[in-house]
Parts: C-alpha cells; structure tokens; sequence
C-alpha cells in the first residue's frame, strides 16, 4: 500500500514578488517526493490559513522578503491556533534579521532558514522533524 | 521545453557558459576593428558611449535608498549629498510601489519596511525638502504607479519654481520585466503599454531631460536568469516598446535618446563586462538597422548598473564588501553611465548608514584609487573578452529571433517563455551551489561561524506616523476638486487619451496614489498571474 505523500504548502505572505527561492523550494520539495501546492504571490494571512486547512497539508514554507515578518507570521500562528490546526509545522525563509529569529520560533515557527540554505538542508530538516516524513 | 543547455565542465561561467583554457588570435579569426568595436564615441559603441569615457566625466554615483517615513528618508539624502554621492535614487515602500495607499488592508506590516512611503504629493514635497530639483537628478524605481509618482516630482519641481524642462532623472516604468521577473504588476499588459507610451510621449513635449523609462535586465537576472538571458530579454524589451511607441506615431528620434537601461553587476567578472559591451552593440544595430534611427543619440544604449543583491551571503556578511567591489568593478569596465553598490547587511534588512557609506567608498576608491578611469575600455582587444563578447551577442541575438518569432516580447510572455527560462535556471544554479559544483565561500565551502552584525530596524511607529498623515491630507484637501480630477482621469482613459495631464491635475489637489491608481483599474482592470513553477 503506497504511504500518504506529506504535503507542503509553500506560501508567500507580504506585498513583495520575490518568487526565486519559494519557486526553487517548491521544485525541489516536489523532486524529493512531497506533494507541493504553491499559493502564489501577495496572500494575506488568512488565505494562507485557509489554503493549508483546505489542502490538509502536514507542513506550511513562508517566504518573505518584505520585512513585514514581525507583523504577518504572528498573525499565521495565531490564526492556525485558533482554527484548531497548530499541528501543522511551520517553517519559514527569506530576508530575516538574526535578532528575529528567537521572536519568531517563540510563536511557534519551527525553523527559520536564512539565504545561502540548500534546498538539501530543507529536505533533510522535514524529513527529520515532520512526522509521517520518513517515506524520503 | 527548455532551450537551456548548462555545461557540467568545472571552468565554466556562473551562467554555465564553458570557457577554454587560453584564447589567441585564433578565436577572432576575421575580426574587423572597425566592424566589430570601433572607436569610444563611435558606432557600434562596443567600446562605449564617449570618446573619452570617464576622463570626460564619472559614472554618476547613485545608491538606491529610501525606507520609513519621508522625513526619514529625506535626512538620509541630505547625508548621502554630503558624502559625495551625485545622484538621488528613491526606493518606495511596497505599498507605494503596488500603488495603494498606507491604510489598505493589505499595507499592513508593510508601512516604510523596504523604502519609504508614499501616498500623496504631501510625503513627496517633505521628501524632497531642501533639496533642489534643478541640481539634482533623482531616480525612481517605480513601475506600474510610475506615471503617478513622476506627476507628484514635477508637481514638488513647480512649487520649488523649477520649471519640468529643467528637471532630470529617470523613472523606471518597465512593465515587461515585471510580469518576466519581479512582478510587481497591476493592469493588464495592454493598458500597462499604453500608460507608459503616454509616458514617452509626454517626456519628449514637456520634461525632455527626463529619462522615462529604464529598461531593466537587473529584475530578470536577480530572478535567476543566465547573463544571456538578462541581455537577451532585456533588449528584446526595449524593441517592444520602441515598436509600441512607433505604432502611435510616435518619431523614433524624438523619444529613443530617453530610453535608459538598467543591468545587473553578478560575480563573472569577465562574462559581466562581455555583457555591457555586447548590449552596447546590439542595441546600437536594433536601433540604426531595425528602427532607421538616424539621430547617433537614439543609437546610444546608457545604462545604470546594480551590484547583485543575490550574490550577497547572509554567512559572514563582510566577505560580501569584497564581492561587490569586483561586481563594480566589472561594471566600470564595462562601461556604465552610473552605479549602486550593494551594502554588505542587505541580506538581513535594508542598509544601515556604515554599511551604506562603505558601499559609497567603494565606487570612490574604484574612480580614484584604481586607475582604471584612465583609459577607455581598457579591455578592449582582449582575446578572451572580444571572444566572449562575440558570443553573448550571438546568443543574445539568437533568442531575439525566437521572441521576434512568437510574435513579440508581450506574446512570449503571455506563453510563459521567459518565466519558464528564468525559473530552469534558477533552478539549475541552486542544484549546481547543492552539489558544490558551485562554490559560495562562507555557504558550501569554508563555512565557519559569524556574530551577528548591527542592522536598521523600522520601528512601528512609522506606521502610525504615516497613518496621520494621510489622515490628515484626506481631510484638509478640498474633497470636491479630488473627486473631479479623478472622474476627469477615469474619464480619459476611457477615451484613451494621454493620462499625463489628468494624473497631474489629481496629483496637484493631493489625490492619493490608491485612488489615482483606484480610478484606473476600475477602466483597465488587474492582471491576474497564472502559477506555475
């Protein structure tokens, strides 16, 4: 019986139109054998949550390179709560400054990963903390 | 399908060009100097727009800045004019650059974060506040809202008392590399067009010294482009507007000598410099044997270079002062009319003012220190970057034709081509860094760890700042003098006249930017990005 495919929602909150890296992400989650579903780009907080509700998916990749982390990613985790989906994990790339990292993994983000991440660390890390990940 | 082909050789360009161990005459077998370069100041200008080059005069130090509030924003410029920089460049907040106001919904987090925010003529005057416009040249980055923003400059120029024919600058108001590679877009590509070609035509009447376009290869390459494909895609960009233009009557000698272009500086140094000097060429040709432009101005292709913001690593930040200083390099070699070099922490945040001022110095230690200046083209009849040069044209060329043949750079891109292009090598790059074919010092290869380092952080209440203001404009202006020059607007575009003059009316009675661009997309409508990757 074939295993249940994790599923990864790539997300892209805030106003900027940096694809390069969720693009690259999502091409290579899909290579490692993971469903992939990719919102696009300008997703307000809400429509993140309900994407990753809808699309039942294991784990959400927010990518942002606006600056507006400190105000949209609070807004992600408390949403996810309150719809009783705090189980999904939550990870996160773009430009993020080092002294925001610990704000950010006290709400709940499980990792961030600052540019110059391979898209190998970004596999082995879900595979190695994402339960049901073990298939690749 | 693809039509990328990536060499697996270990000496090969950061694009995946395959270099050879030496070059000799051999590889310039019936070369013509005539032909092929001529002198600087001479057509086909591969060896650069003046005969003197920077004897003559500097590149224009120009580094792009802007973030919180305009009183912010404004104190930076006053400090970068003191330290020698020549020229402004003003980067807008999302907000502004998507054309909404600050109290949008979709503002929120936003406000001031990366550059700074504008949303009506109010912010521009205390902005541009004791800074005279008749001296200065300022660049905006600015897109889909362009014709907007540049309405509020000349509108803070006439109550400076200095008239439009005087001031100069450039907007960027390229579109197409917006849907290719950074999109930020609002309308449709046909409406897009046409604003922008109303542009062109108003520049050339009105503001004649301004530059109304900057056509951009910097977005295409930072999205993940090969050095060909930013050529390629760029120019083939500026022959679709040029095409656009010519299909309104427009004179081609009349509108072309303000057409500027905007590459980026990546870390090849010497595929970087074959890249300016094959553009210079190719647009020079396009423009005298495609266009039948006669005024040799029209045949110059001037362009502004920015070091690579991808290129900078977050893994010990100050290696990134020394990638930039060769990114600069390579784009003085080749020739560029003026410069921003990247600060060493904007893989963290935006610069702070040391990171900034080391940025600066470094285009001065380039002008003054390195001696480069003193030659034009100094590389000029280098076997190995005539070789190179004479094959980034070939391969630029040759996907001109592939776009030429789709119909034009606005069908390819409703098929996808570009995007698809750029995304395979994007792809192809990380796979290649993954598999350390690629080495990225301090990322795959002699990592160790690094201390944080100081950044600038935007505090909140730039947001509550900005908030009052607008507040306050909304309810000081004359509500009822707004809500005519928006119907006036709304009104022209439906009869597809130039916008210029009505944007100008509601820029003047302090309309902000999200109802300017409001009263428009209720006649063009949103374009709509199909997803893929």
């Amino acid at each position: 019986m074939a295993e249940k495919k994790l599923r990864v929602l790539v997300a892209k909150p805030g106003l900027d139109g940096h694809d390069r890296g969720a693009k690259v992400i999502c091409r290579s989650l899909r290579d490692a054998g993971y469903e992939v579903i990719y919102t696009g780009l300008r997703r307000t907080p809400e429509e993140i949550v309900s994407a990753a509700i809808q699309e039942d998916v294991d784990v959400i990749g927010l990518s942002i390179l606006s600056g507006a982390h400190n105000v949209l990613f609070p807004k992600i985790m408390g949403l996810l709560k309150d719809r009783q989906a705090g189980d999904i994990t939550v990870i996160a790339g773009g430009i993020i400054p080092d002294k925001d990292i610990p704000s950010l993994e006290k709400i709940g983000i499980a990792k961030v990963f600052l540019p110059g991440s391979s898209t190998e660390d970004i596999v082995t890390w879900i595979g190695k903390n994402v339960k049901g990940a073990s298939s690749k | 399908m693809s039509s990328l082909s990536f060499e697996q050789d270990k000496f090969t360009t950061i694009s995946g060009k395959k270099i050879k161990e030496l070059y000799t005459p051999a590889d310039l077998d019936g070369f013509d100097y005539s032909k092929e370069l001529g002198f600087p100041g001479e057509y086909p200008f591969t060896r650069g727009i003046h005969p003197s080059m920077y004897r003559g005069r500097l590149w224009t130090m120009r580094q792009f800045s802007g973030f919180g509030t305009a009183e912010d924003t404004n104190s930076r410029y006053k400090y970068l004019l003191a330290h020698g920089q020549t020229g402004l460049s003003v980067a807008f907040h999302l907000p502004t650059l998507m054309g909404i106001d600050s109290d949008h919904p979709l503002a929120e987090g936003e406000i001031g974060k990366c550059g700074v925010a504008i949303d009506s003529l109010a912010d521009m005057e205390i902005l541009f506040d004791g800074i005279p416009l008749d001296k200065i040249s300022t660049s905006m980055t600015i897109n889909p809202p362009a014709a907007v923003l540049w309405a509020m400059y000349i509108a803070v120029a006439e109550k400076q008392g200095v008239s439009p024919e005087i001031i100069s600058g450039t907007i960027q108001n390229d579109i197409l590399k917006e849907y290719i590679a950074q999109k930020t877009f609002v309308f449709p590509p046909e409406p897009s067009m046409k604003l922008i070609v109303d542009t062109f035509e108003y520049g050339s009447r009105e503001v004649p010294r301004w530059n109304t376009i900057s056509i951009s290869g910097y977005h295409i390459r930072e999205a993940g482009s090969t050095a060909v494909q930013e050529l390629a895609f760029t120019l083939r960009d500026g022959i679709e507007y040029v095409e656009w233009a010519v299909r309104r009557g427009l004179d081609i000698d009349e509108f072309v000598p303000r057409l500027s272009f905007f590459f980026n500086a990546h870390n090849d140094f010497f595929e970087e410099i074959a890249k300016f000097r094959a553009a210079r060429k190719i647009w020079a040709e396009v423009m005298k044997e495609r266009f039948n432009a006669r005024d040799p101005r029209s045949w110059w292709l001037r362009f502004h270079t920015q070091t690579s913001g991808v290129s900078l690593m977050a893994q010990q930040p100050y290696n990134n002062v020394v990638r930039v200083a060769l990114q600069a390099m390579s784009a003085v070699l080749g020739g560029t009319q003026s410069l921003h070099t990247n600060s060493l922490d904007e893989t963290y945040a935006l610069p702070s003012e040391e990171a900034v001022t080391i940025a600066l110095r470094t285009q001065q230690i380039i002008a003054h220190e390195s001696g480069v200046i003193n030659s034009a083209d100094p590389l000029g009849g280098s076997y190995f970057v005539e070789a190179l040069t004479a094959q980034m044209e070939k391969e630029a060329k040759d996907y001109i034709k592939k776009i030429d043949d789709m119909g034009g750079m606005v069908k390819a891109i409703e098929l996808g081509f570009p995007q698809k292009e750029i995304a395979d090598s994007a792809y192809w790059y990380q796979k290649a860094v993954d598999r350390k074919e690629k080495i990225i010092v301090g990322v795959n290869a002699f990592e160790m760890e690094h201390s944080p380092i100081p950044t600038l952080k935007i505090e909140e209440k730039v947001a509550r700042q900005q908030l009052e203001r607008l507040k306050e404009v909304k309810q000081t202006r004359n509500n009822t003098e707004v809500k005519a020059t928006l119907l006036d607007l709304k009104k022209a575009a439906e009869d597809d006249k130039n916008l210029m003059p009505f944007i100008l009316n509601c820029v003047r009675v302090y309309a902000t930017l999200g109802e300017i661009m409001g009263a428009l997309k209720e006649v063009y409508g949103e374009y709509k990005e199909p997803i893929t990757y």
